[in-house]
């Protein structure tokens, strides 16, 4: 399998993930979104890092998980936050921007 | 360089301001009130003493050629636009003792006049009286028109915040913007003109624009238009009709600011800017015809109406816009000598009717001659220099007036305007009777009678007044009664008062008898030759006025009523001042408040209009457009999709 494959695997999921992103009502499931468009970013590194023969991009897939763990700890922090002092954890009730 | 007598100029200008700016920046004394009063006369003295020095050392240079220490002011990239400094000759250093002398008298006999008034009140009396002084020697030693023009504001200023000392009374403080703002009508005519010329000219300098008069340089086009914009100052300033309207009501302030301002000196200082610009003037005869008539036209309307006035202070108003005419009258027909030498006795004698006014004021606590009679025999001091006064003002030989009363009406007659000449001998007429009908009302007779009638049955205002209710607002129309404790009913107890008040007025009177001796002995240098029967007319109709109000007045020959009843339509007229008064507020109601209104509308409706309807619409749009954002993080994010497409769809075409 060559490098296209794996570009195109992380092509897919990163688009699920945006998809997810933008239709969950769920904030979890948003967050889940923005997890797979993070691990679809992390496998590119990884492919361009074996494909390329340089162990760099290895290193900062290493890097990209452990924030990504702090950032998911975060967002669900924040997530449980939204549920108690709204009541609920859906998207849709989160617009204290609205113009 | 410079010589004694520009120092002692400068020392004689400078005192006031120095007394000005100490008791202005030291709240302690100027609350103290009575020391910042010694302070300010203690500089008022040396002001004087430096004002003689200094006449004296000019006297002794022997020159006629004025000299001058400049100071350049308004730097441009051509020289100074402007000077300051003193320009000193044989007038301003005439005239600085007149003011020294009157403006030292009259803060002396103050600080036992005003010695009821609360302590800080009397300070800032002291600080305006010596900013007053400042700003009149100011006008004085001014070596070009922008100097004099800014110290002609700042004695207009002084005037104005002087009669509206007693600011909680409602008639002081009207009548303060009154003269605030009908003299500051006739300044931006004088502005108006000084500009002019200086386009014209190129120069604000007054020894300057005398030598490029006299060697006819000045183009003669356009400069009746500016000397008429002079005179509009003048007017203002030195109360000529029609804007002698604020002079009357000027004497709302207290008797010592009336003598100061109002007779002897800032009144006099149309006068004075007149006769120092006389060159300019002899090059526009127009205007000084119309200068001419217009001033023998005040002098018969403001002695006209001197004879219906009840109030003292108001006759003797009148008495000054009435000389004041005289002044000018003598000026417009080309003999600005005689005007000044008229400024000056005037100065001094009516700065001694209004003091010996005073005094009667604060012994009997009304204003109204029909509540005075019989003070000679109780004031006998203050009967005899007011008598000095009056013989003074009426023209009678011996005494000051009475040379430069016959000055100015000769000098009419010779400069060819025999009718003004004519309503001057009418004036001088009347000038007398009105004088002595005071002087018979106050100081001889029984008198007080109208008061007891008054205070026995309830007052009943108007009545059984001379004087309409406009003149005399009804409520105590003198603040001076409110603030000398004696009260109605005084009359038996009036004495004479101390001597800080009776030395001024003697130091005046034997200043007029003198002056009027030593007129008699070398008659003044006149520069004309007047026809033989001059003073023995001008002597007969004073006489005659006299006699004409001694029979009224004192032996009663001719009924007070029946001499009413004669000229009714004119008393009638005299007691509404000829409705000038009335034409001015009809003027402000129908055009001023009718233009502001429509002034106010255009911009209350269109200027303002047209943005409100802006800011409406971008309200309008913000609102519409706020919709766009609604919050949700989700919309950010297919927004931020869609931007990234269409930027890399771009990204691909391009390429």
């Amino acid at each position: 399998m060559g490098l296209q494959a794996y570009l195109t695997l992380a092509a897919v999921v990163f688009c699920i993930g945006l998809f997810g992103t933008v239709t969950r009502r769920n904030t979890i499931g948003i967050l889940l979104g923005i997890e797979l468009m993070l691990n679809a970013v992390n496998i590119n590194l990884v492919a361009f890092s074996r494909f390329g023969g340089d162990d760099t991009g290895m290193v900062f897939t290493l890097f990209a998980i452990c924030i990504t763990v702090a950032e998911v700890a975060l967002g669900l922090a924040i997530v449980i936050l939204l549920f108690r002092t709204r009541r609920s954890a859906s998207a849709d009730h989160i617009d204290w921007l609205r113009g | 360089m410079t010589s004694n007598a520009v120092v002692f100029a400068l020392t004689a200008l400078l005192m006031p301001a120095a007394s000005f700016l100490i008791i202005g920046a030291l709240p302690p004394l100027r609350r103290a009130g009575r020391v910042a009063a010694w302070f300010s006369s203690g500089c008022a003295l040396v002001a004087l003493v430096a004002a003689v020095l200094g006449w004296r050392a000019f006297a002794a240079a022997g020159t006629a050629e004025p000299m001058r220490a400049v100071w350049w002011w308004l730097p441009s990239v051509r020289g100074p636009l402007a000077t300051v400094g003193v320009l000193v000759d044989a007038q301003s250093t005439t005239m600085l003792l007149l003011v020294t002398l009157v403006a030292l008298l009259v803060q002396v006999y103050s600080t036992c006049y005003l010695s009821d008034e609360p302590a800080p009140s009397l300070g800032r009396y002291y600080a305006l009286q010596s900013l007053f002084a400042f700003s009149m020697m100011g006008v004085v030693l001014a070596p070009n028109l922008l100097q004099l023009f800014v110290c002609w504001e700042l004695v207009g200023v002084c005037s104005c915040l002087l009669i509206g000392y007693w600011y909680r009374k409602p008639e002081a403080a009207r009548a303060a913007l009154k003269a605030f703002w009908i003299t500051k009508a006739g300044d931006v005519g004088l502005l108006i003109g000084i500009v002019l010329l200086h386009r014209l000219t190129g120069t604000f300098d007054l020894v300057e624009l005398r030598h490029l008069a006299e060697t006819s340089q000045i183009p003669l086009a356009g400069l009746s238009i500016i000397t008429f914009c002079i005179y509009l100052g003048a007017m203002g300033k030195s109360a000529q009709f029609p804007l002698h309207v604020w002079l009357p009501d000027a004497m709302e302030g207290p008797t010592p600011v009336s003598a100061l301002i109002h007779a002897a000196t800032m009144v006099t200082a149309g006068v004075y800017l007149l006769t120092r610009t006389e060159w300019l003037f002899a090059l526009t005869p127009q205007v000084l015809a119309i200068v001419c008539w217009n001033g023998a036209f005040t002098a018969l309307l403001a002695a006209v109406l001197a004879c219906v006035q009840t109030d003292i202070k108001r006759v003797l108003a009148y008495s000054t816009v009435s000389q004041l005419g005289y002044m000018m009258a003598a000026i417009g027909a080309g003999f600005a000598g005689a005007g000044f030498l008229h400024l000056l006795t005037h100065g001094i004698f009516k700065a001694l009717l209004f003091l010996g006014a005073g005094a009667v004021i604060h012994a009997v606590g009304s204003n109204d001659v029909a509540d005075m009679g019989g003070l000679a025999r109780r004031m006998p001091q203050t009967a005899i220099v007011f008598l000095i006064g009056t013989l003074s003002l009426a023209g009678v030989p011996l005494f000051a007036g009475f040379a430069s009363k016959e000055e100015v009406l000769g000098s009419v007659l010779h400069g060819g305007f025999p009718i003004p000449f004519l309503m001057l001998l009418a004036a001088a007429f009347l000038t007398a009777f009105y004088m002595f009908r005071v002087v018979f009302l106050a100081f001889f007779g029984e008198g007080g009678a109208r008061r007891e009638a008054r205070s026995a049955s309830i007052p009943d205002p108007g009545s059984t007044h001379l004087s309409p209710p406009t003149s005399h607002p009804a409520a105590g129309d003198s603040t001076d009664t409110a603030h000398h404790g004696h009260g109605v009913g005084s009359l038996a107890h009036a004495h004479d008062a101390p001597f800080l008040m009776t030395g001024p007025l003697w130091i005046l009177a034997i200043i007029a008898m003198i002056i009027g001796v030593s007129f008699l002995v070398t008659p003044p240098h006149a520069e004309f030759e007047s026809p033989g029967w001059l003073t023995p007319a001008a002597v007969v109709v004073a006489l005659s006025g006299i006699l004409l109000a001694w029979l009224t007045y004192q032996r009663r020959t001719i009924s007070a009523d029946a001499l009413a009843r004669a000229f009714g339509p004119i008393r009638r007229a005299a007691l509404a001042r000829f409705w000038l008064d009335d034409l001015y507020l009809a003027l402000y109601r129908s055009v001023l408040l009718v233009f502001s209104r429509a002034i106010g509308w255009t911009d209350r409706y269109l200027v303002d209009g047209v943005l409100n309807v802006i800011s409406a619409w971008t309200l309008d749009g913000g609102d519409r457009l706020r919709r766009m954002q609604t919050g949700k993080v989700q919309d950010y994010v297919w927004a931020v999709g869609f931007g990234l497409l269409v930027l890399m769809a771009w990204i691909g075409v391009a390429w």
